[in-house]
């Protein structure tokens, strides 16, 4: 049952993704173009996501999951280097093409050869991605 | 354009239902970069089966709707160098920063997460001035 919860929930994901145009690279490009042709519809998506989701954290207070014991923990709120390293990489990637892990999925039966080279290229990217944390963890230690 | 933005909120509704069902259900965070990089790094071997059910949803129903709907343009750019570069950045930085749109995005900011909503402004922020200097400034996308 929860193999098909999960399958569901990634059918709604991509088809919400396709539906509010996140797979069209220059919508999100567009979003990032604050200073030329500015598009605000990620604004709308995300804004439309955030809802819901607020109003299920709100219900799981003090319940259990359906097909589950408990809710993930609420992570300690420590906002460390890998954090913002990594966010600043990912929102340089996420620009330069449009595509950020969800679309790229979502995208990817009818993206065309890029797409292929893209998930490519980031799933290769998380493949490394425990060495580079390696990595910067030395630095940050030797400095 | 209007209808742009009123198909961005039915969407945008659609991906925060998908991301409410699977934290009450299955007691899950819809982060696509956390279920993707624990497919493979191998930090998802205890669950992969549900990690790829998620991934095969979000890969085969979009690319059916689309294509019973006269297909989908993505309007990726065509120069490889910038795709590839691209791909590696986005894959490294989710991993290091545990999250992307999903999971930092809707399910973070949704319940006031402090990290998620500092990881947000600083992907937009990098995000918008990749989009100054490598279009406004060199050329490049």
């Amino acid at each position: 049952m929860r193999i098909f919860i999960s399958f569901l929930v990634g059918s709604i994901f991509g088809l919400g993704l396709l539906i509010s145009g996140m797979t069209d690279t220059t919508k999100v490009q567009g979003w990032l173009d604050i200073f030329g042709n500015w598009d605000p519809t990620l604004a709308f998506v995300m804004g439309g996501a955030i809802i819901p989701m607020a109003i299920a954290w709100r219900y799981s207070m003090g319940r259990k999951p359906v097909l589950a014991d408990t809710f993930p923990a609420r992570p300690e709120p420590r906002v460390g280097r890998n954090l913002i390293v990594g966010s600043t990489l990912f929102g340089m990637g996420w620009a330069l093409s449009g595509l950020c892990p969800g679309p790229a999925i979502a995208s990817l039966g009818f993206g065309g050869v890029g797409g292929v080279v893209f998930l490519g290229s980031m799933l290769a990217g998380m493949v490394v991605a425990p060495a580079v944390r390696l990595r910067l963890d030395r630095v940050a230690a030797a400095v | 354009m209007p209808i742009d933005w009123i198909m961005g909120l039915a969407g945008g509704v659609l991906i925060g239902a998908a991301a409410a069902l699977f934290l009450l259900v299955n007691g899950r965070i819809m982060g696509a970069s956390g279920i993707i990089g624990g497919l493979v790094d191998g930090s998802g071997r205890n669950d992969w089966v549900e990690r790829a059910a998620l991934v095969a949803g979000l890969l085969l129903v979009p690319g059916i709707a689309a294509l019973a709907t006269g297909g989908s343009e993505t309007n990726l750019t065509d120069n490889w160098g910038v795709i590839i570069a691209s791909g590696l950045l986005v894959g490294i930085g989710t991993r290091l920063a545990n999250g992307c749109t999903s999971g930092h995005g809707v399910c973070g900011i949704s319940r006031l997460s402090l990290r998620g909503i500092v990881s947000t402004a600083f992907y937009i922020g990098a995000g918008g001035l990749t989009i100054v200097i490598f279009k406004h400034v060199l050329g490049v996308i």
